[in-house]
């Protein structure tokens, strides 16, 4: 009777091992989220963050480093305190912290270390240390801080901060974690990689309790740190924190260069801010009001900055015109017929020279007109085109419209105005002629630049055609690593004999041209250019762009004063003043380094923006 | 000399290796659920034997002597003293409340000396002798309501006493004595009605009463469409199908109630746990989460003998008793497992094949009684560690630690083994 049922039983056996397989292969190979929730109960990642790399200047003189501060845990289980007074004492804290924190810890873990005390000196630990032994259940952990030799470097230096939920979201490669330091401007942040070194990670297994019971696969997955790699820069610091106490009071940039090999000797952006105050644990209060600062002291105005480059872009319109073949050394124009007016000067015979040295408008304005007439095309729009595209092909050659490739992450590109940007202003093509852009001519108008680019064109002029993309760090790491980018020249396309002319008009610029009586350094041949770039919104910025000596140059220099006037009037003195400071390591002219250090040429109106590309002229010569 | 080479030839050795693979397999799981890498007692330790891989070693091997002492008893000892043996553990059951000591929250267990017993764990053995006893009288007919009802008797007082003590896990087990009286003539609607009423429990609980509703009248149309036409055209048929809804509706209304009203508080988070484990996540969802990640950790060859993470470090609770399972799909995967599960089918259906041998309906009934004992423990043991099944407290067969268990379980196990030795003397009836 009933046999049969067995049978029956039997498959209500099989379809409940079946059902339990399904569940178990559902559970075990296809969902692996459970693995992951695994490792998070039983298995602790230690971090071990390397010390970051340091920086030093040309001279191997150390600018920043790292200062080691320890974190105070706390381990409620194992904590024993018996005179709550001394310990208060010894920590300079309150019993009432004592109290609230020490409750927050057992609320937390009573096994687990809980953070009791955040960035202890290097002295408060070593005050502390033997104390420690009354203590039991409290243990240190280090971390370190960013320590700066100098306040003068900030802006191209940078800052490192706690990393922000933004960049945490979009990093590229997983790396960064909630609360972990990276580099945020400057070269902190342009050689982040670098700098940061690999980070260590040890895993140790833990209990249902947080205790740790070993290392995980016998420590065989734990990565070592290594440290992160030092920068060598070739910045003079010396000559930066000179540069930087010229700027007081001022609000500009100064972009000093060694013309044979690219290194940025000096970048100062004016006016700054003290680096130590984003290097501790006041970060926050400090970073919200630098932020909000009006006169925007965290803004990098070397590479970011715009400007108009005035006059100085003289010398780039006559080199032009050289290899163009439009002008020679002896093309003469004199004042007639140009709406550009111009300073009093000898002009009865205005060559090149004579031009450059007074900065002669009218010279350029009929020079650029050459450069934009002076071709096979029929009616003057047509001919304005192929002159402008001529004359861009060869300005671009200096870097204008285009990032130089500093190694900073916020370089500005500027403006180049070309055949294709007027067509868009005017919309249409031949729909503009010189008439409409001679504003060029004087490097005004829709000409855009930063202070970087000009101390460039200083450099490519001291050169004689070439120049090494300028760079703040020369190597990189203990083996002295160089980027070849940074080891290549670039080739202008202006022939070396043009510069001749050239020179001879900067060295005159100085010696009896435009530059005053503070900017001559006595036994020092500087040639030079002063600019005055026009700003809607208030004084015009003063700009000087130098190379010294004549012969074998060794520094090439651009100096942006803001709201100063005429460039003869402040960039040219201290640009002088810097040169001098850099060849002889001595300044003479105490006078005028003391009259400019004092100086203030802070606006009343603020502006850092620089000016917007201009409206379009109507055509006013008809 | 020769009878000893008679038993030996007559014991099925194949349940016997079965068990004996499944009680060692337990064992290195429960060593490895102990295992600590730093401080490693090896079985010549005297410390050794303090903790549960050592203890249950002494389990293992007093379990050895009780299966000799089995077999040196008289086979028609436990036909004959079946009401002794049950009066004995009812007995017991009575009395725990009274002398009995606490251990992990239940109230049930007996201390003598150093060793512990749980009186209900074998309370299951003296019911299954006893029924299997009554059914084996030759007028006892499972399809009268007479002999039903006696049965339900002789199961719902160790049930009822067992309840009484806060074991409900372990009551549970009593139903399956179901299996035991369907083989042998209950008509088959009652375990119909049974599985019946667990669907509708476990709906009532997982879906809303509209789902129900609405399921309940597309499948009675499909019935209805798919008669034959006459049977569409009567009235009757239309009345019955309302009937038959309100009624499942009724009793869904009535698992609501019960699971809101009767059941005490833990009971009720226990099937709410299961329903959403996120429910409670570090107290009652923490062991079925817990759980859940040690297995579905195991991937599918398992993380290696000793090298489990969450079995070794307490994460799952009860790791060594109730939720041994857990270490076997931490340790050895899916293929482990798959394994275990498929040898305790092949074990139940051995069992079965064994039974249907005897000539002897009350070697037969208790053959039945153990099959339905063992596959309860395993289906719900098992369904508790996956979230299939709410978590009641209750081992696994020869795996899970415990000296009450592994005695109970060998000798409800060695009984049978010991009739079937003997089932060519057995009268058939």
């Amino acid at each position: 009777m009933f046999e049969g049922r067995r049978q029956i039983l039997l498959l209500f056996f099989i379809i409940i091992g079946l059902v339990f397989l399904g569940k178990l292969f559902f559970l075990q190979v296809i969902d692996d989220s459970y693995e992951k929730a695994a490792d998070n109960n039983a298995i602790r990642k230690i971090i071990q963050i390397p010390f970051r790399g340091e920086v030093y200047d040309r001279h191997n003189k150390l600018i920043v480093y790292n200062t080691p501060v320890y974190d105070l845990y706390i381990t409620p289980r194992k904590a024993h305190v018996r005179d709550t007074l001394q310990f208060c004492q010894l920590f300079g804290i309150t019993r009432a912290y004592f109290d609230s924190t020490c409750k927050q810890a057992k609320a937390y873990s009573r096994v687990k270390p809980f953070l009791f005390l955040k960035h202890l000196s290097k002295e408060d630990f070593a005050r502390v240390q033997d104390a420690m032994v009354d203590f039991p259940g409290f243990t240190f952990t280090t971390t370190a801080f960013r320590t700066y030799q100098s306040k003068a470097f900030s802006n191209a230096l940078g800052y490192v901060a706690e990393i922000n939920s933004n960049s945490l979201q979009n990093q590229k490669d997983d790396y960064y974690r909630q609360g972990d330091y990276v580099g945020v401007s400057g070269i902190e942040s342009f050689y982040e990689e670098d700098l940061r070194g690999q980070r260590g990670v040890k895993y140790r297994m833990v209990n249902s309790n947080g205790v740790e019971k070993g290392d995980f696969k016998e420590g065989r997955l734990d990565i070592q740190p290594i440290a992160g790699k030092n920068l060598f820069t070739g910045v003079d610091i010396r000559l930066q924190e000179y540069a930087d106490s010229l700027m007081q009071h001022k609000v500009g940039s100064v972009v000093a260069i060694e013309p044979s090999s690219g290194e940025i000797l000096t970048m100062v952006s004016a006016p700054s801010y003290d680096p130590s105050l984003l290097a501790g644990r006041n970060f926050s209060k400090y970073y919200r009001d630098l932020a909000l600062d009006p006169m925007k002291p965290l803004l990098n105005r070397p590479p970011s900055a715009y400007y108009r480059p005035g006059s100085t872009f003289k010398l780039i319109q006559a080199l032009v015109g050289l290899q163009l073949g439009i002008i020679t050394p002896g093309s003469v124009f004199t004042h007639a017929g140009a709406p550009v007016k111009c300073h009093a000067h000898n002009t009865s015979h205005n060559d090149l020279h004579n031009a450059i040295q007074w900065s002669c408008n009218p010279y350029f304005y009929h020079a650029f007109r050459k450069i934009l007439y002076e071709n096979t095309q029929g009616n003057t729009y047509e001919r304005s085109a192929q002159g402008l595209q001529r004359w861009s092909e060869l300005v671009a050659n200096f870097g204008f419209g285009r990032k130089l490739g500093v190694d900073l992450g916020n370089e500005k590109k500027g403006i180049l105005p070309n055949v294709e940007y007027y067509n868009k202003v005017y919309k249409g093509e031949n729909t503009w002629k010189f008439s409409n852009i001679y504003s060029l001519s004087i490097g005004e108008g829709e000409l855009v630049v930063n202070p970087l680019k000009m101390a460039n064109v200083a450099a490519i002029i001291a050169n004689r055609g070439w120049y090494i993309p300028p760079h703040l760090v020369k190597a990189i790491g203990d083996n002295k690593i160089v980027d070849p980018f940074y080891k290549t020249p670039v080739s202008v396309g202006i022939d070396a004999k043009h510069f001749g002319v050239v020179i001879e008009g900067m060295k005159d610029a100085v010696l009896h041209g435009t530059v005053g009586s503070d900017g001559r350094i006595p036994d020092i041949v500087m040639c030079g250019k002063t600019g005055t770039s026009q700003n809607a919104k208030g004084e015009d910025h003063s700009v000087f762009i130098a190379f010294a000596p004549k012969e074998n140059p060794k520094i090439a220099i651009a100096v942006f004063v803001e709201n100063a006037g005429f460039g003869g009037f402040a960039a040219a003195p201290i640009a002088s003043l810097i040169i001098e400071k850099y060849l002889k390591g001595k300044v003479d002219r105490k006078a005028v380094e003391e009259k400019f250090m004092n100086k203030s040429y802070l606006p009343n109106v603020l502006s850092v923006t620089g000016p917007k590309p201009q409206k379009p002229k109507k055509d006013t010569l008809k | 000399m020769s009878n000893q080479n008679q038993l030996v030839s007559k014991v099925d050795w194949i349940t016997v290796s079965l068990y004996a693979l499944f009680v060692l397999a337990g064992w290195m799981n429960i060593y490895s659920a102990v295992y600590n890498p730093e401080t490693h007692l090896w079985i010549f330790d005297a410390k050794f034997y303090d903790s549960n891989a050592g203890k249950q070693l002494i389990w293992i091997a007093t379990s050895l002597i009780l299966i000799i002492c089995i077999f040196a008893i008289d086979f028609r000892f436990f036909e004959a003293f079946a009401p002794i043996i049950y009066a004995g553990f009812i007995g017991l059951l009575i009395l725990v409340p009274f002398l009995g000591v606490t251990i992990n929250g239940s109230h049930s267990w007996f201390k003598f000396g150093s060793i512990t017993i749980q009186p209900a764990e074998f309370a299951k053995t003296a019911t299954a002798l006893l029924l299997a006893k009554y059914i084996n009288e030759p007028q006892v007919n499972l399809s009268k309501w007479k002999n039903q009802w006696f049965s339900a008797a002789i199961i719902g007082l160790p049930m009822l006493l067992i309840i009484a003590s806060n074991e409900t896990g372990s009551a549970l087990v009593f139903a399956s004595f179901l299996i035991l009286l369907y083989r042998e003539g209950l008509p088959g609607e009652y375990p119909g009605l049974f599985i019946g009423f667990v669907t509708i429990f476990v709906s009532a609980l997982l879906l809303s009463p509209w789902t129900i509703l609405a399921t309940l009248i597309v499948i009675a149309g499909c019935i209805i469409a798919l008669s034959p036409i006459y049977i569409q055209r009567l009235k009757q048929t239309y009345v019955k199908a309302a009937l038959f809804i309100v009624g499942i509706m009724f009793m869904v209304f009535l698992v609501d109630l019960a699971v809101n009203k009767v059941l005490k508080e833990h009971q009720r988070n226990r099937i709410k746990v299961l329903i959403d484990p996120s429910f409670d996540p570090r107290g009652l969802g923490y062991q079925v989460t817990q759980s859940k990640i040690a297995i579905g950790s195991g991937g599918f060859w398992g993380k290696g003998y000793l090298q489990g993470t969450q079995t070794k470090f307490d994460f799952v609770p009860e790791q060594s008793t109730d939720f041994i399972f857990c270490t076997i799909g931490e340790e050895h995967g899916f293929f482990g497992v798959m394994v275990v599960i498929i040898l305790f089918v092949v074990f139940l259906w051995r069992l079965m094949y064994l039974a249907d041998q005897q000539r002897s309906r009350f070697a037969r009934a208790y053959g039945y009684g153990v099959v339905g004992i063992l596959f309860f423990h395993f289906l719900v043991n098992i369904g508790m560690t996956i979230g299939l099944m709410p978590i009641m407290g209750i081992p696994l067969p020869f795996f899970s630690y415990g000296g009450s268990s592994l005695w109970s379980f060998t000798i409800l196990l060695f009984i049978f083994l010991k009739l079937d030795s003997h089932r060519s003397d057995m009268l058939s009836r």
